[in-house]
This record gives structure tokens, sequence and C-alpha cells, in this order.
């Protein structure tokens, strides 16, 4: 890819010069991820759908890439925005360099900025939109650009297109995908269950009708007040399987419930989350990539706040009293993040009737 | 907040002195260590030898003991305090032995003493390493094939099974003493052989070495309740097999993907559970670079210099958290210091990296073998903090003071290019500028891989420094070009000489086209949340985020790394005049580099710039912040440097002036300034050749001090006696020339006295006199001080409080003066006038009450002696004796001749106080680490000219019951003056001879002297001997001072109790 000289055009109108790879321009809700490591489990994580991603590491790229590393079928970020990318990786899985990879998934790259001025713009305005464009684009197309109406399609976007089984295991999970992360997946797989999983729009009778053990309601991008079909296929469900949830999962579940979500300043997203886990009396650290947060004020007695954030006390895990059902905001399934959480695939594991 | 109930008096041990292995680290872990208990309203008991040091500091502590650091004392501590409790992982390995052996002895039980934080059967599983081994197995955590021995033979038995090569680990030593990797048998003979020496408990292990892996270190926290976090990951630059302490690191780690970092830092955090580690942990991992195969090497259960460097990489202070785990908190309940919102339970996330370089002492040891192995060489270590790896490097370059501003050393620049590749195979302190000078050379990537395994993600970023010095070279200075160079760290000084200008015109031009460092913070988040830490990094980016404040500042200029003859006694001193200039309501601002040290914590200044100290990087800060000017007396020789360009730079020099600095230091100035006081030094020449010393050392006499001018410290300094000697000298040790004359002044034989003093332009304030054991000769950092003075007549007492005014008068001194004199026949000569702080002060500051660095720096501000309430001139002595002995580290560097002269040797001091003159100076030697014998056999092996004083220290130890053993010229020596003793068998007299009894213990001192007359056999025997001594840890002392002190020590302490302890809290310092 060419490079040529590019900025990041906030909404509030502060620029970001740097150099730009892309083949296209890039418009969305400007995000930043604190994670070290782990940039291509990220770029993958279909949760970032239709974001532009800034890297508050700064060097990116670092060991190159690698298929196994991937979360999802490609990745679906507007554009990637980092200080630093490596040209020359070093590891003994490197199969390609990020640059390439980015080219491959035609990612529009901004370089060499000041990720972290970027950083605290956020921080203190909350989450912007803005465009990554060529450093010599005028105003007026930039700002026609920065006009594009929001998305609200992401699921749609991310979900899978067919249902596909998976594993050999002795549970049966039905798992609902708006844009699943693949280490889930293996997660369920290697705690002894074999999977169907279903697009999004899947209604609540044809999973039921393949008779499962379990249900499981998948991670996924944007606002979940965008998905009213969903939530009431997930009403639906309530109670009749154990059922589990992880991010979007949960604040769904919460929504089907009666409960209210909204979204937060700038979100949750990083490697390093602090979780107190209330019921087990433990406190993990956990991978996180989150937006939106099940509103507290909304709850009753039909729930327990099983986890929160050490950081904010936001939600970060719900069990409910009148189903079996539990779901947690943050991502235990880790890729990118720490792991230590394989315990709430346990919980699903015995609730579904016990031995793994 | 649940806190421990029955918890009101703890014991904190410190590390003691300053060696290689421990420095400064564990005084900023244990200072924050003592104030996080006493905030919770505990009372801290605390023990340490090192007087330079914040945390034995009256108000850090509510009992300070400055004793000898070991369990007879320790149990005095104890039997007079009653502590409740105390914590054992603060003070480095030695704090860790020491509880060890506390609780073996059974005295932690019989006085109800509790452990807090990590206990005993951890610290065992932890250390002991079949237990560990034991430990690992259990949760399949994989160690290397390993085997422990206790001796030769069964470490052969084991090469034979498993083959080369093979890593030797000595068990519960410091900083890897005596370990080493052997590729054959006679190797692993010699270093088995050492390492069950060094070793506390006579054991070594043996294991498979998987050198040339990725070295990754974790540090972990752990509460009771089995929360745990990882503060931070750490990989060496270089691989496996070069001690962590001696190998450049960068934080966090940059070649592993997240699958790696998250294997490592799960199995970190199983060991530290497993182990049932309560507090700070530190985890060094072996990482495969070609498959997800590791190996876990070493486990600390104790804050560490690894920890001390992760807490400053991340803002997380790791000793302050520990020590509130230690009294019963679980993370979630401690504040997280820097956001001052969230808790100290999350991993802190860096949005920079930081490169830590470590600092060797080979410029003062020319002849210590450079090999970097598993045993830790350096003193100290410079941190840089930058967002790209090129810039951190070469940040840490500039932050050593190794007389480079780039990745680029001028020795290495004439050498052949074959000679460079050879360079580059070494693996010592340079080969990281070999490396680079290879590039330079043409040298690849791949090539330079497969010689030292270092990864090649950092090559890469070597040869991107080299690249751009080419273009500096050929391609015109545009606005972009330099902005790319100053983004990639290079140094204008750098910049300048690649395209002919000079550091200022960059400068000029750098400004112009605006091209300035931004700052940004140091905030455990990346920017995640708001945080209120005042520690900084300057990059050049688009954002500066640093406020400037509207309040009236000053700046303090740090000391840079810990190295000999600039130790932590100047970061001791930098802390306290930031106090004091707080007192009187300044904004200050630190800038210093050193991770290891309290006057870079986040809490100490109101700013911290966390930057090299070269003029570029300081007058940026200084740009930005606009101080009212700079205080430069209290960070050593570092900071006086930066004065006189400072000074031309516009920048205000806060006290004495840079013109009185001059006055000091230029010898022809400095003569003046004595003539107008009528004040006497030794007489001396500066000659430029052979004859012209010759000449010199006739007209002034013998002996002579020689020493070349253009450099300090004391370095190539000889003492000569007659022609030979010099010949000698000037052929071997100096290059004579116009341009680097050589010093040739004549060699007073007296008493050294040495006097800290504070001047407010006007007035002077002495608090004390110290006198010298050794006489003149020895460097003053080698030499046992004395307070106060023993033996000065009232008129000599009279003439240095009369000179001592009248040179800090006339040098118009405002702060900090050092004097040194010598006394001879009742006349006092002036050797040596320094302006600023010494490393005397700290030790002075304590045993006088008088916090000197506090009045120099208000002095320095413009208040008075008298407006800060002291009485000018000198202080009344007190009716205590404070000693303060040097200590060596010798034993962690060979080929190190340990003979004490006019150059510095010691790496750090202890201090005794009490109020019998012969206990202090005996707990001195204790505490040195001086295994004073109470019986047993006495080498005696002096040069001639020594041989009449002698007499008398050989018939006091003769008196005293030790048998004497002499080499041939001493023995029929004493022999002939009637005093008995046994001839040695020579090392040239084959086997068996003295050095087998050493070996074999029946030698249990060695007093030696020596001349440079050039007779090889006699030199090597004596050097043959003393590093003898340091291998079988006994004393060897080298100077008849040291030993007639220590005779009559001995015969004073046969009638004495030896152990016994003294708060400084009950000093009774009057002023009569």
């Amino acid at each position: 890819m060419q490079k040529v000289k590019g900025k990041l055009v906030l909404v509030d109108g502060s620029v970001f010069e740097g150099d730009l790879y892309a083949n296209r321009t890039a418009v969305g809700e400007v995000v930043f991820t604190t994670g070290m490591s782990g940039y291509q489990e990220t770029l993958t994580d279909p949760s970032f759908c239709s974001q532009i991603v800034v890297m508050t590491y700064p060097l990116v790229g670092n060991y190159g890439t690698n298929p196994c590393f991937n979360q999802g079928p490609r990745c679906f970020f507007q554009g990637y925005v980092v200080s630093d990318i490596c040209d020359y990786p070093v590891n003994w899985r490197n199969e390609g360099t990020l640059l390439d990879f980015l080219e491959k998934e035609n990612v529009p790259l901004l370089t060499g900025v000041d990720t972290r001025a970027i950083t605290r713009r956020i921080r203190n305005h909350g989450v912007l939109k803005g465009v990554v464009v060529p450093a010599d684009m005028p105003d007026d197309e930039v700002q026609k650009l920065l006009a594009t109406p929001d998305v609200h399609d992401q699921v749609q976007q991310v979900t899978t297109k067919e249902k596909y089984t998976m594993g050999e295991g002795g549970y049966h999970v039905a798992v609902m995908d708006f844009g699943i992360k693949r280490n889930i997946l293996n997660y369920l797989v290697s705690f002894g269950c074999h999977l169907t999983v279903y697009p999004a729009y899947t209604s609540a009778e044809e999973i039921l009708r393949d008779g499962p053990d379990g249900i499981f309601l998948s991670n996924g991008p944007g606002d979940p007040k965008d998905l009213p079909e969903v939530i009431e296929t997930i009403r639906k469900l309530i109670g009749l399987r154990p059922i589990f949830g992880i991010c979007l999962g949960h604040q769904l579940m919460a929504l089907a419930s009666g409960y209210d979500t909204y979204k937060m300043k700038f979100g949750h997203r990083g490697i390093n989350h602090p979780v107190r886990d209330i019921v087990e009396h433990k406190i993990c650290i956990s991978s996180q990539n989150h937006g939106y947060a099940v509103d507290e004020k909304s709850l009753d007695d039909n729930v327990i706040i099983s986890n929160v954030s050490l950081n904010d006390n936001t939600i970060e895990g719900l069990i409910y009293k009148n189903s079996p059902t539990f779901t947690v905001q943050y991502h235990p399934e880790a890729c990118p993040g720490p792991g230590g959480h394989e315990y709430l695939f346990q919980r699903f594991i015995n609730m579904m009737g016990g031995k793994r | 907040m649940p806190k421990l109930e029955n918890v009101k008096k703890v014991l904190v041990i410190g590390s003691g002195p300053i060696i290689i292995g421990q420095a400064a680290e564990f005084d900023y872990s244990g200072t924050q260590a003592c104030r996080s208990l006493r905030e919770e309203g505990l009372q801290v008991v605390l023990v340490n030898s090192n007087p330079a040091t914040i945390m034995t500091d009256t108000h850090i502590a509510d009992r300070v003991y400055v004793e000898p650091l070991n369990v007879e004392f320790l149990e005095s501590v104890i039997r007079k305090e009653h502590p409740d409790a105390m914590l054992a992982t603060l003070g480095g390995q030695v704090g860790l032995n020491l509880a060890m052996e506390l609780e073996e002895k059974g005295i932690l039980r019989n006085y109800n003493v509790k452990l807090l934080g990590t206990q005993i059967e951890t610290i065992k599983r932890a250390e002991d390493r079949e237990l560990f081994k034991e430990a690992m197995q259990k949760i399949h955590q994989p160690i290397p094939e390993s085997t422990i021995v206790e001796t030769v033979l069964a470490a052969k038995e084991f090469a034979h099974q498993v083959g080369y090569p093979l890593i030797v680990r000595p068990a519960y030593t410091l900083g890897g003493t005596g370990g080493g990797i052997a590729h054959n048998d006679e190797e692993l003979d010699d270093i088995v052989n050492k390492g069950l020496t060094y070793s506390l408990i006579g054991q070594a292990l043996i294991e498979r070495s998987i050198a040339g892996w990725k070295e990754i270190e974790y540090e972990v926290l752990r509460d009771a309740d089995d929360n745990c976090i990882t503060v931070c990951n750490m990989e060496n630059v270089d691989p496996v097999g070069i001690h962590t302490g001696d190998s450049v690191v960068v934080a966090p780690c940059q070649t592993l993907s997240d699958k790696e970092v998250q294997m490592l830092r799960q199995a970190s955090i199983d060991i530290v559970r497993e182990l049932g580690v309560r507090g700070a942990c530190n985890v060094q991992l072996g990482l495969d670079p070609d498959s997800d195969n590791y190996y876990v090497i070493e486990v600390n259960p104790r804050v560490s210099r690894s920890s001390a460097l992760a807490s400053k990489a991340t803002g997380y202070p790791i000793a302050k958290v520990a020590a509130k785990i230690a009294a019963g908190y679980t993370l979630d309940e401690i504040q997280n210091a820097v956001t001052k919102k969230t808790t100290a339970c999350f991993e802190p996330t860096l949005d920079y990296l930081v490169v830590k370089f470590p600092r060797w002492p080979f410029d003062k040891f020319v002849t210590a073998d450079r090999t970097l192995g598993t045993q830790m060489k350096a003193t100290g270590e410079v941190m840089a903090i930058e967002r790209n790896f090129e810039a951190g490097l070469l940040k840490a370059a500039r932050c050593l003071e190794i007389g480079c501003k780039h990745l680029q050393l001028k020795k290495l620049t004439p050498l052949p290019t074959e000679e460079i590749r050879e360079r580059v195979g070494h693996q010592d302190d340079e080969r990281l500028f070999a490396i680079a000078e290879y590039m330079r050379r043409g040298g690849t990537i791949e090539e330079i891989h497969d010689i030292t395994k270092i990864n090649q993600w950092f090559l890469k970023k070597i040869q991107n420094i080299v690249e751009m010095e080419k273009v500096l070279q050929q391609e015109p200075l545009t606005k972009d070009l330099l902005r790319k160079a100053k983004k990639m760290g290079f140094a204008d000084e750098v910049i300048a000489g690649y395209v002919g200008k000079t550091w200022q015109e960059i400068r000029k031009q750098r400004k112009e086209w605006g091209i300035v460092p931004t700052y940004k913070m140091v905030d455990t988040c990346a920017a995640e949340f708001e945080a209120a830490t005042p520690y900084y990094y300057s990059t050049y980016a688009a954002e500066d985020e640093v406020a400037v404040s509207d309040r009236k500042k000053v700046c303090i200029l740090g000391s840079g790394p810990i190295r000999i003859g600039q130790g932590v006694e100047f970061d001791y001193c930098t802390v306290h005049s930031v106090w004091a200039l707080k007192e009187l309501g300044y904004e200050t601002i630190i800038i210093n580099n050193n991770p290891e040290t309290v006057s870079t914590d986040f809490d100490t200044s109101d700013k911290l710039y966390f930057e090299p100290l070269t003029v570029e990087d300081v007058l940026n800060v200084l740009d930005k912040e606009q101080p009212e000017g700079v205080i430069v007396q209290f960070g050593g020789q570092t900071a006086i440097n930066l004065a006189g360009p400072l000074h031309e730079a516009g920048v205000r020099i806060l006290g004495s002036s840079v013109d009185s600095i001059d006055r000091a230091e230029d010898r022809e100035r400095f003569d003046e300034v004595l003539t107008k006081c009528n004040i006497s030094r030794p007489r001396g020449h500066s000659v430029t050749d052979l004859d012209g010393a010759l000449a010199a050392a006739h007209d002034v006499g013998y002996p002579v001090m020689v020493r070349p001018s253009y450099v300090l410290g004391g370095r190539a300094m000889e003492i000569v006696y007659s022609d030979d000697e010099l010949r000698h000298y000037m052929e071997t040790a100096v290059q004579a020339s116009s341009d680097h004359p050589v010093l040739v002044d004549h060699y007073l034989m007296g008493t050294e006295v040495e006097v800290d003093a504070i001047c407010d332009g006007k007035e002077v304030l002495m608090p004390g006199i110290m006198e010298h054991i050794e006489r003149a000769g020895v460097h003053s950092g080698d030499s046992i001080a004395v307070y106060p003075p023993r033996t000065l007549s009232e008129h000599v007492i009279d003439t240095i409080i009369d000179y001592t005014v009248k040179m800090a008068l006339e040098l118009e001194v405002k702060g900090m003066i050092n004097v040194q004199y010598i006394v001879r026949d009742g006349k006092v000569y002036v050797i040596e006038v320094n302006p600023r702080s010494s490393r005397t002060v700290p030790f002075l500051s304590k045993v006088t009450t008088i916090p000197m660095v506090d009045v120099a720096t208000k002095c320095a501000m413009g208040v008075s002696i008298r407006e800060q309430g002291y009485k000018p001139g000198l202080q009344f002595f007190p009716d205590y004796w404070a000693c303060k002995a040097p200590v060596f580290s010798f034993n962690k560097m060979s080929n190190v001749d340990i003979t004490l002269g006019p150059e510095m040797k010691s790496t750090g001091e202890v201090m005794a106080v009490d109020y019998q003159f012969s206990r202090a100076l005996y707990k001195a030697c204790i505490a040195s680490g001086i295994n004073v014998p109470h019986e047993g056999a006495i080498l005696i092996t002096v040069a001639d000219r020594d041989k009449p004083e002698i007499l008398d220290i050989a018939s006091q130890f003769k008196d005293l019951g030790y048998e004497l053993l002499a080499t041939g010229g001493t023995a029929d020596y004493l022999n002939g003056h009637g005093i008995e003793v046994e001839k040695a068998v020579k090392v040239s007299e084959g086997s068996p001879n003295l050095l087998d009894d050493i070996k074999n213990g029946r030698i249990a001192m060695v007093i030696n002297t020596t001349d440079h007359g050039g007779n090889v056999d006699v030199e090597r025997d004596g050097f043959l001997i003393r590093r003898s001594t340091v291998e079988h840890a006994i004393p060897c002392l080298t100077s008849l001072d040291t030993a007639k002190a220590l005779s009559r020590v001995m015969a004073a302490m046969r009638h004495r109790r030896i152990v016994s302890v003294v708060a400084l809290q009950d000093l009774s310092y009057k002023d009569f």
C-alpha cells in the first residue's frame, strides 16, 4: 500500500496527523483499547465492527501475524490508529507483517500519530465519531463524511450466515452468534460441548427444535437496543434452558428481562480490568470490550449482581433468580488477555447437568 | 478496614550497605514500606547498617538502629524493643536470609515475634532448590533438569549424565555470587568450588543451561485472600545467560505474542499461589524463541531490584502495596496511589516503554574481567522512558555517563572491522556498542543474531539508528529529517556531529522549527483514567500534557546511576534538598534517571522528570518549567559537571556559583585562593613528561602522589616512593602530554581529616570534624572515618575551623562545602575542597543530628544559618563515638586488586555508634563484613618500608593469642626483632603453601602491604594472596592503620560486651 499523509478528524474538530495506508476512507466511532499485546485478536474481534480503533500501546505489530490468533472470520474495523507499526516482526509464529494483514483486510491504517493525545481526548469527552482520511482531503468533504449516518446493523454484518456445528461433546449448546469470538467456541468445546451455532436472527422455535441442553448468547458489536427481534427471541427462551451470556449477550439478556442498558462515556476496552466476583468472593483481571452497560437502577429483586468492575463499579455480571441464567459483561474467554475465568464455563456445564 | 490485631510494633530489616547485587533499590522500597506501615498506625523499628539512606532517617521509622546486620545484633534489638511482628521481605536477600536465621535459631519464637507478609515456609520453598523443585513439579511448571550438590564430585557426576553447558548457582547468596556457566570439567571444578564457599548453606544448584532463550520476568503481587495480579512483565534484551541485573531490560515485553504473554503470566501466578506468597514476588522465566516451551528459572519472594524497576516503569508502588498486604489488607482495599480513584487490584498498562541499562564499574576496575555471566557485576542502573525502542535505548545511553551521548563508543571507532566483529561475540558491557559499530561497518541482523542470540527485533531497532546516522551524514538537514531524528532519540550534540554544526546551532534551529519535546505522564493506565501523578518523560509527539504552575519553583538535579564514587548518599542529599525547598514553599522539580532511588519516587518531589542528566535534556525541562534556578550541589559530580554549561546557557545556579566551583576545581585558581587565605597544601608541580616528573619529584621529595589532571575521583592516582616506581607509573599508567599534564605532589604521610560545613555566604556552620583511621593516601571513601576526632589537638582543631571558615568565605560558598585536610606534626594542610555535598554528609547528619542538606539548601536559597536557628562555628562534640566504614564488592569482581590506595574501590558504607570508641569501631568492622577472627593464625606480609611499623602491631596480636605467620622478608624481620613467627611457604615454593593455609581455614586474617617496585614475583604472590582472601571471605588488611586500630579494638573488646545496640533516637546530643 502506498504511504501518504493522512489524518484522523474528530467531530469536535480536533485533527491528528500521521502517515496513512489506505485504499478507502474510514468513518465511525473512535474508541481506544489499552492492551499491550494481542493486536491481532483485537483486530479480528467482531465486537469492534464499524469502529475506528486506537491502540494506546505505541508499538504494534512486533510479533507479526498468524491465522491462529484470529477471533473472527475477518477484521470488521472501520479504521486502525497506532503510534508506530512494526515492519520487521520477529516471532516463530510470524507469517506476515501486520501491514500486509491490514491491506488484505482493507482496513485503513493511520500511523505515526500521538495516540495518547487521542486517548486523552476521548477519555475527557467520551467516544467521538471520526474519520481517517488523506491529509489533503478538503474540509467540506471531511464534514460530509463525518455526517454519515451512524450504522445500526453491525450484528447483521458479523453474524454467521449459515447455521453450523462444532465439537463432539455430550452437552448440546445452542450458540446465538452476534459476532462470536472463536475462543468462546473453543472453550465450550473443550468443556465437553457440541455446538450448534445460529445466525443472530434465528427464531426461538428453530433453536428449541434442535433440542439444546443450554443456550449461549455471544458477544457482539453495537448497541443492544438495535436488536429488538433478538431480544424478543431471547425472552421466549428464558427459563426453558440454562442460558450463559457474554458481553452483548449479557446486555441482550438484561433487556429481554425488562432491564435497561445505557451507553458508557468511553467504555471498557483492554485486558487489565479488575472484576469482583461477589458470589465467589474473588477478584479476577479480565479482558473487556464494551461501550454499553446494564443500568443498575433498572434492576429488580429477580436478579443478583454477581460481578462488578473494581474501577467504576459498573455491572460486570448478573445471576437471574428465576431461571438458570447468568451472564457476564467481560470476556472470560480472553484472547487477548488473561485467563483464570474457566469457572464460569464450568458453572454453565453444571447448570446443564453437572459432569464435564 | 480490616487490620492486624495485636500488632502494634513491627521490626523491619534493611538491606545494609550498597554492594554489587544490592543497591539503592532497597532504600526506595524500605522507605516506602516504613511509611506505609506507619500510615496504619504501626510503630516501626528499623535495623539497617547503612547510614546513607533515607530509611534510616529518624522520621521514617519510630526507632532506628544503625547496627550490624547479623543475628546477634538483631536479637539484641528484639530483646530491647519487643516488637510484635517482623517484615522480612523488604531488605533484599540480606533481610530474607536474616529472617531465616532468626527463625531457625528460634529467636522469633522465643520473643513472640510473628512474621508479617510472606511466611518462612514460603521463603524456604522458593529459596531451597529441592523444595522449589518439588513445588514446581506439583503444579507442573517446568524447570530445567538440575541437581543440588554439596561437593565438586557430585557436580561432575551430574555433568556426565546431562552434558554441558551447565549453569552453577550457589544457594542463598547475593546477586548470583559465585555462579557461572561451565562448558567443561575444569570450569565446573572451579565454579562449583567457589560457589560452595559463598553459599550460606554450602549448596550449589547445577542445571542444564538454556542460554540463548528469551529471559522474561514477571512482578507479581498476592494478598491473603488469594487475589493475585501481575504488575509488569519485562524482557531482557540479552538472552538467558547474562544475569538480569547485567542485562539491558525492556518493559513491557516486546517480542511476545499475547498467547506467550498470557502463558507466562498464568505460570507466574500459579507459582506465586502455590508458594503462598503474601506480598511481592519476582518470577524469572526462560522462553524458547522457537516454540511455546519455557522453563521457570528463579523466584524471589520479596521486593527486589526488578520490583523497584517495575514500580518506576509502571508507576505502581510495589513495596508500598506489599507493606499494606503485610499489614493485613487485601489488594482491593488499597487505593491506587496514582489515580486515587481506582484500587491497587489491577494490572498497570503502559503506553510507552522503558529501557533499563546497567552501569558497570569497569571504568574504575580497569583490570577486572568484563565478561558478563550469571554473576552480577553492575553497581547501578539507569532507566529511560520513551514511546519507541530506539529513542529509549539512546536516552538510556545518555543516562549512563560513560562519555557517550549515543550508542557509540569512541574507543571502538578506530578498531578494524574484524576486531569489532569479534567484540560482538564478547558477552561484556560494551557488546551493544560493538553491535552498533559492527552494523556501521555493514554487519547484518542475521549474522549478529547468530553470534549473540539477541532477538532480531532489537537488532533491527539498532540498525534503524545506524541507518538514521547515515541519512544525517548524507542528506541535508530538513525540518522533516530533524524531527525524525529527534523522534528516534538522537541528541542535538550527535546530530550536530553528523551535519557539522554545534549543538547550540542544532538546538536553535530545532526551536525555530518548533521541534521541541513534549512531556507525558506515567499514570499506570495508558491515560484511561485521569491521574494526578507528577511523573513525566519526554518524547517528540504532538501533545504536551504537563501543565506548568505559576508557583515559584526550583529544579534539583539528581546524581544518576549508582557507581563507585557516587553512591546512594547523593540520592539522600537530593531528597533532603527537595524536602527543605518544600518547607520554604517552593514547587520542587527533580530531574534524575535512576530507577532504584527514593528521589525518583513520584511521592518525593512536586514534579519528577525521568530524563538523562545531559545539558540538552535538562535545558529542555528548564525551558518548559522556567524555575527560578537549579540546585546542583547535591547531585554529586553529575550535577556539578552540568553547572558550567547550564550557567553559560543562561540558567541561574542557586547556591555557590559556577565561579566558586571553578575556583575550587581549577588547580591554579585554587592556589590563588589558598595563597590569599594563607593556607598551605602539599607542594607539587604539573608535568608533561617523565623528565619533568622526575625533576618535580626531586624538588618536592619522595614519596609523591601522582595523578593525571584530567580525571576526577582518584582514578589512576598512585603514591610512588622512588624513581623506579615513578618511571613505571609514567610509562604504564598514564599518557602524559601538554594537553594532559600529570600532577606530582609531595605525599604527606599524615592523619587525614574531613570536614563538611555549611556556609550562608557570611558565616559558617561546622556540624562536625571527622578523622580517618587510615593515613592520607587511602581514598577518603575507602577509609574508616571517626566522629568526633580522637587524636587532634585543640590547636589543630582551631586551625581547621579557621581554615574552613576562611575558604568557605573566600570561595563565597552558599550551601555545602567539603574539605579534606592532612595533619602532620601539628600542621594542617589542605588537599581538596569541594563546594558541594560529599559522601559523608548523610553520616555526619545522622551523628550530629543536624539535617545538613536541609540547612545548606536553605542557605542556598538565602536563609541565613542564624535565621534557621543554628549557631555558626563548630558544634560541640557528643559523648558517643561514630564510625563509618567502607564496604567492598571484591567477591563479585575477579582480577581486581583489593589493595587500598588513592583510587576508590568501595561500593558502599556502614555506620556504627557507641558510647565506647572501641565498640563503635568493632561494630563498624563487623557491619562492613570484616569477619574479625577471635582466634587462629594471622599472615603478615608487608613492604620493606612498612616493616618497622609492623612490629607493634604484630606483637599486639601475638599478645592477644593469635598465631603469626609471615613471608620471607617479613618473617626474618619480625623474628630478628624478637617476635616469633612461623615462616609461610611462598606460592613459588610449591605446595602446600600459604594459599593452601588460607583455603583450609588455618589463616584467619591477612595483613598485607605492597610496593610497586616492579618485582614481578612479589607482586604476583601478593595479588594471589589478596584475591584468595576475597574468595575465602577472610579479612585482608592492606593498610597498617586499619591493622593497628583493629589490634587495639580486639584488645579492648576482650573485656567488654561485644553486642550492644542503641537507637539513633536515644543518642543524647547535648548542646552544652
